[in-house]
C-alpha cells in the first residue's frame, strides 16, 4: 500500500461557467492557497456534464472528480444545476456497483463569491482520496465487473 | 450583418483532420504573477514538443500589444490552425485574445485558454506541483483546441419597442430616457398610478428638496411623451422570445373608468360615501375613498373602483359615483383585458417593499400605539399626507416630546437579512432634522450600530443633524416596551439599548418610536424572475451579470434590470441605473441587429429519435417538437447554450456548439495525460 500522506491524488474538477468557475477564479484573486489536485473543466453548467465525462476520467486515470455549480435556485439556466443533480445521484449508485468509493465522485455548490468554499471543497477531497489511495481502476473496477454479472452484460467490453 | 467589425473573416482554413491541426502555445509570465510558482519556460519548451504543435513561446505579457502581435505574426507566418493561450481566466482575457485571432485571420472559436493564474500560480506555493498542473492544463487545452471547429456568430433584428416593468424613479428614468432618443417604450405598473415609493416620501436627503416636486413633473411627461405608451393597473402576465424579438402578454386589470371619458375631475372621489383605510398608499395611515387614485398628482388621473369596498359592488346597489359623474365614465361591467406587445428589450425596475416590522415583536409594532415604520413617519411629515406634515402620535393631535429612532430594523441582523439596506441611515438622519423642524423642543434619540453616510454631501448631513442637538447612541436597542420602572418612565415608551460607546444599559423613555425598516425584495419576485427568465439571489434580488461591471444586464439577453429590484438602492443609485439601463438598451437598438454568441445546441434530424426528453429538459422552451416528422428542432436564438439537453440526449443527437462530446472527452486525456490509464472500455 502506497502511504497515504506522500500520495498526491489528481481530481478532475468540472466547474459550471457562472458559479463555480468563478468561485474558483475568486480563490485564486483572493490567494487562497489549496490542493493543486484539481485539473479544471470548464462547462457553461454542470448540466452538461454527462455520466460518461466522470467515467472517462477515472478510466483515464483520475482518482477522484469533483463537479460544482451554483447554489440550487441560483442557477444561470433556472435548474441546470438541480438536473446535474439528478444525473449525479444515479451515478453513484452505477458507481458503488462498481466499487469505487463514493468520496470519489462529488457534487459540491459554490457560488462566484464562494471562493473559499470551493477551495475547501478541494482540500477536503484530496484529503478523503489521500485516505482512500490511488483509484487503479483496472484492479478496483476490473475486479468488481468479475463479482456483478448484471453490470458486466451492461458495460459491455 | 450591417456592421463590419462584427463580420469575422471567412478565412479559417478547411477543417483538417485533427492530426493536421498546427497548434501554437503561448505561456504567459504575468509579469510575475504567474512566473513566480510556475516555470514558465519550462512549460513552454515541454510544449512545443507535444503533438499538434508547431510553436510554444513564453512571454512576460501576453495580453499586452506586443503579446497580441506574436500571436498574429505566428498564426500568418507559420499557418497556426489553433492557438493555446496559457494565461489568466478566460473571463478576463479570453474576448482579448480571441480578438487577435480574428485580427490575424482565424476563427475566434479555434483559440482555447488555459487559465494557469487563479486556478494554479495564485492558488498554491509549490512550485513543482504547480508546473505539473499547468502542464496538464496546457495539454487539456491542446488536445481540446485540435477538436474545435469554427463558429460563426448569429445576427437577429432587434424591434426597437422597449418594455419597462415599474413605474418607479427607476422605470421611470428608464422610459424617458429611451422616449427622449427616440425610440418607443411601454411602461408597465402594476399599481394605478406611476411613481412607485418615491411618490410617498416628503423630503429627500440630503438636499431637502421635496421628493413630490422632482418627481411629479417626470410623471407628468412620461403620461405626455408621445414615445411612451402608459399602461397602469395593468400586470405582464408572459414573455415569450428572445432579445431583440421578445413577446409580452399584459394583463389590463378593470378600472371601472372609462378612461377616454374620464377627465380626471375628482367629483366621484368627492362623492364616493365608503370610506376605508389605505393600506397601501397611505400605509394606514389616512383613509381613500372605494373609488380613489393614490394621490392628487396621481398619473394618470383616472381613479379606481377597489371593488372589495365598493357598496355598488359588495351590495349592489349605491352607483354615487355614476350618478354624479359629468362624462359618464363610470363602467362597473368592465372585465380585465389582455394585449400583445412585441418589444426588443425588457428592463425590469420592480423596485422593492418595506420589511414588515410585526416580525420584530421586542419593537412592539402593531401592539404599541406609538411605534411608527418609517413609512409611516414619512407619509406623516408629507405635506400632502394624512396629518398634513404635522409630527404627532397615534391620537393624531399630540407632539411628541422625545422620539426615538431605531436604526437596522430588519437589516445587518442574522435573524431577519445579512445586509444592510443602505438608504435608511440616510433617511433616519432626515427624520431627525425633521422632527427638530416640526417640533422644535422633543429630544431625537438615534440608536444605531453604525452610520453609513457613504455619498456625496451625505457625512456633511450627518454632521449637521449632529450639530443640530440629535442624541446618538450606538448599540442595538434590546426591546421597547411599555412597562415603566420608575415615574420617569410612566406613559411613555421606554427604549432598552446596551451603549456600547460608555459600555452601559440605557434605557431611554420616549413619546414616539419609529422604526427604520430595511428593504426586501418584493414578496413575488422569485416569481416575476421566472416569468421573465431571469435568476434571483438567495433574499429574492434580481441577479446582475457582473455586480462591478455589469450591474443592469442579467444573464438573460434583452432583460436588463434598474433600481431596488437588484438590491437596496436610494434615489441616486436608483436614477443612475435607470439611465443605464436606458443607455444600454439604446445602444443595442441603434446596431439594429444583434450579435449573439454561437455556443447552442442544434439536433441532428437523420439521428433524432423523437423521444422528446431534451424538450422539457430545456429550461427556456428553445426545443420544439415537429410531430409530422417526430423529430425536435433547437430555436437557435432562443437557446442559451446550458448544454443539459445536450448530456439528456439518449442518442447523441444533440450537438452543443464548443462544448462536444468529443471536445470535452478529448480535454479529460489531456489533463490525465501523464497518468496510468485504465483498459476498461465502457460502452
Amino acid at each position: 500500500m502506497a502511504e497515504p500522506t506522500t500520495f498526491n491524488p489528481v481530481i478532475i474538477g468540472f466547474l459550471c461557467n457562472w458559479c463555480s468557475y468563478r468561485a474558483a477564479d475568486l480563490a485564486g484573486t483572493a490567494r487562497t492557497h489549496y490542493a493543486p489536485t484539481m485539473r479544471p473543466i470548464r462547462v457553461m453548467c454542470t448540466a452538461r456534464v454527462e455520466p460518461e465525462f466522470v467515467l472517462k476520467a477515472l478510466r483515464s486515470g483520475a482518482d477522484g472528480v469533483l463537479i460544482a455549480g451554483c447554489h440550487p435556485g441560483e442557477c444561470h439556466y433556472v435548474e441546470g444545476n438541480i438536473k446535474a443533480l439528478r444525473r449525479f445521484l444515479l451515478l453513484k449508485r452505477m458507481l458503488t456497483q462498481f466499487g469505487i468509493e463514493p468520496q470519489r465522485v462529488q457534487l459540491v455548490w459554490a457560488a462566484a463569491s464562494e471562493g473559499h468554499h470551493l477551495a475547501a471543497a478541494v482540500d477536503r477531497m484530496t484529503e478523503e482520496l489521500r485516505a482512500l489511495g490511488p483509484l487503479h481502476w483496472q484492479q478496483t473496477v476490473l475486479r468488481a465487473k468479475a463479482d456483478i454479472p448484471l453490470i458486466k452484460l451492461e458495460v459491455g467490453g | 450583418m450591417s456592421n463590419d467589425q462584427d463580420q469575422i473573416p471567412p478565412i479559417s482554413p478547411p477543417h483538417a483532420s485533427p492530426d493536421e491541426e498546427r497548434v501554437g502555445v503561448y505561456v504567459c509570465h504575468c509579469g510575475s504573477n504567474i512566473a513566480r510558482t510556475i516555470a514558465v519556460e519550462d512549460v513552454a519548451v515541454w510544449a512545443e514538443q507535444q503533438e499538434h504543435v508547431v510553436v510554444a513561446r513564453d512571454y512576460k505579457f501576453m495580453c499586452s500589444s506586443l503579446g497580441q502581435e506574436l500571436i498574429e505574426q505566428d498564426i500568418q507566418a507559420k499557418g497556426l490552425s489553433r492557438v493555446v493561450v496559457a494565461a489568466c481566466s478566460p473571463h478576463m482575457h479570453e474576448r482579448t485574445f480571441r480578438g487577435a485571432c480574428q485580427r490575424a485571420g482565424l476563427n475566434p472559436y479555434l483559440f482555447e485558454m488555459a487559465n494557469i493564474r487563479e486556478l494554479t500560480s495564485w492558488a498554491t506555493d509549490d512550485r513543482e506541483a504547480a508546473t505539473s498542473k499547468a502542464k496538464a492544463q496546457v495539454k487539456g487545452a491542446i488536445e481540446r483546441a485540435v477538436l474545435q471547429e469554427p463558429l460563426e456568430p448569429l445576427f437577429v433584428d432587434i424591434n426597437p419597442n422597449t418594455l419597462v416593468v415599474g413605474g418607479g424613479i427607476a422605470g421611470l428614468t428608464a422610459a424617458l430616457e429611451l422616449a427622449d432618443s427616440g425610440y418607443h417604450v411601454y411602461l408597465v405598473d402594476r399599481d394605478s398610478s406611476i411613481g412607485g415609493q418615491m411618490a410617498k416620501l416628503d423630503k429627500t436627503f440630503p438636499t431637502l428638496d421635496c421628493a413630490a416636486c422632482i418627481l411629479t413633473p417626470k410623471m407628468v411627461d412620461a403620461a405626455n411623451h408621445p414615445n411612451i405608451t402608459l399602461m397602469t393597473w395593468s400586470e405582464v402576465v408572459a414573455v415569450d422570445g428572445f432579445v431583440g424579438n421578445f413577446s409580452v402578454q399584459v394583463r389590463h386589470k378593470p378600472r371601472y373608468i372609462i378612461e377616454d371619458l374620464c377627465t380626471g375631475c375628482g367629483t366621484c372621489i368627492e362623492k364616493c360615501p365608503s370610506r376605508v383605510l389605505d393600506q397601501h398608499f397611505e400605509v394606514g395611515l389616512g383613509y381613500h375613498k372605494a373609488i380613489d387614485r393614490n394621490f392628487p398628482q396621481a398619473v394618470p388621473k383616472y381613479p379606481v373602483i377597489d371593488t372589495t369596498h365598493c357598496i355598488y359592488f359588495q351590495r349592489g346597489k349605491c352607483r354615487a359615483c355614476q350618478v354624479v359623474c359629468p362624462t359618464n365614465a363610470i363602467d362597473f361591467t368592465q372585465k380585465e383585458t389582455f394585449e400583445q406587445l412585441e418589444v426588443g428589450n425588457i428592463i425590469l425596475a420592480t423596485g422593492y417593499e418595506q420589511f414588515d416590522a410585526r416580525r420584530v415583536p421586542q419593537y412592539g409594532y402593531g401592539r404599541l400605539a406609538n411605534v411608527f415604520t418609517s413609512m409611516e413617519f414619512e407619509r406623516m411629515v408629507n405635506a400632502a399626507g394624512p396629518t398634513s406634515g404635522q409630527v404627532v402620535l397615534r391620537d393624531g393631535v399630540s407632539a411628541p416630546q422625545s422620539v426615538g429612532i431605531i436604526h437596522c430594523v430588519g437589516s445587518r441582523d442574522k435573524n431577519y437579512n445579512e445586509y444592510c439596506s443602505r438608504a435608511c441611515c440616510m433617511a433616519a438622519l432626515k427624520f431627525a432634522h425633521l422632527v427638530h423642524e416640526r417640533v422644535p423642543d422633543a429630544e431625537v434619540y438615534n440608536f444605531y450600530i453604525d452610520i453609513r453616510a457613504a455619498g456625496k454631501h451625505y457625512e456633511e448631513f450627518y454632521h449637521r443633524v449632529l450639530e443640530e442637538g440629535t442624541h446618538f447612541i450606538r448599540g442595538r436597542v434590546a426591546e421597547v416596551t411599555d412597562a415603566a420602572r420608575g415615574p420617569g418612565e410612566e406613559g411613555k415608551l421606554i427604549i432598552q439599548a446596551e451603549d456600547t460607546l460608555i459600555g452601559k444599559q440605557r434605557r431611554i423613555p420616549v413619546d414616539m418610536v419609529v422604526l427604520m425598516v430595511g428593504m426586501e425584495a418584493r414578496h413575488d419576485s422569485r416569481n416575476v424572475a421566472s416569468t421573465f427568465g431571469l435568476g434571483c439571489d438567495f433574499e429574492g434580488w434580481f441577479t446582475e451579470r457582473h455586480a462591478k461591471l455589469d450591474p443592469v444586464v442579467t444573464m438573460t439577453e434583452g432583460i436588463l434590470i434598474a433600481g431596488a429590484c437588484q438590491g437596496p438602492k436610494a434615489i441616486p443609485e436608483s436614477v443612475a441605473q435607470g439611465s443605464a439601463a436606458a443607455a444600454r438598451v439604446a445602444g443595442l437598438i441603434g446596431r439594429r441587429t444583434i450579435k449573439l454568441e454561437p455556443v447552442r445546441a442544434s439536433i441532428e434530424a437523420a439521428a433524432c429519435s423523437g423521444c422528446r426528453i431534451c424538450n422539457n429538459v430545456c429550461p427556456y422552451h428553445a426545443i420544439v417538437f415537429h410531430e409530422a416528422i417526430k423529430i425536435s428542432e433547437v430555436i437557435t436564438a432562443l437557446c442559451q447554450g446550458c448544454g443539459a439537453c445536450v448530456a439528456a440526449c439518449p442518442s447523441a443527437a444533440i450537438t452543443g456548439a464548443h462544448f462536444t462530446r468529443e471536445q470535452v472527452l478529448s480535454q479529460i486525456d489531456g489533463l490525465l495525460w501523464d497518468m496510468q490509464p485504465g483498459v476498461l472500455v465502457l460502452a
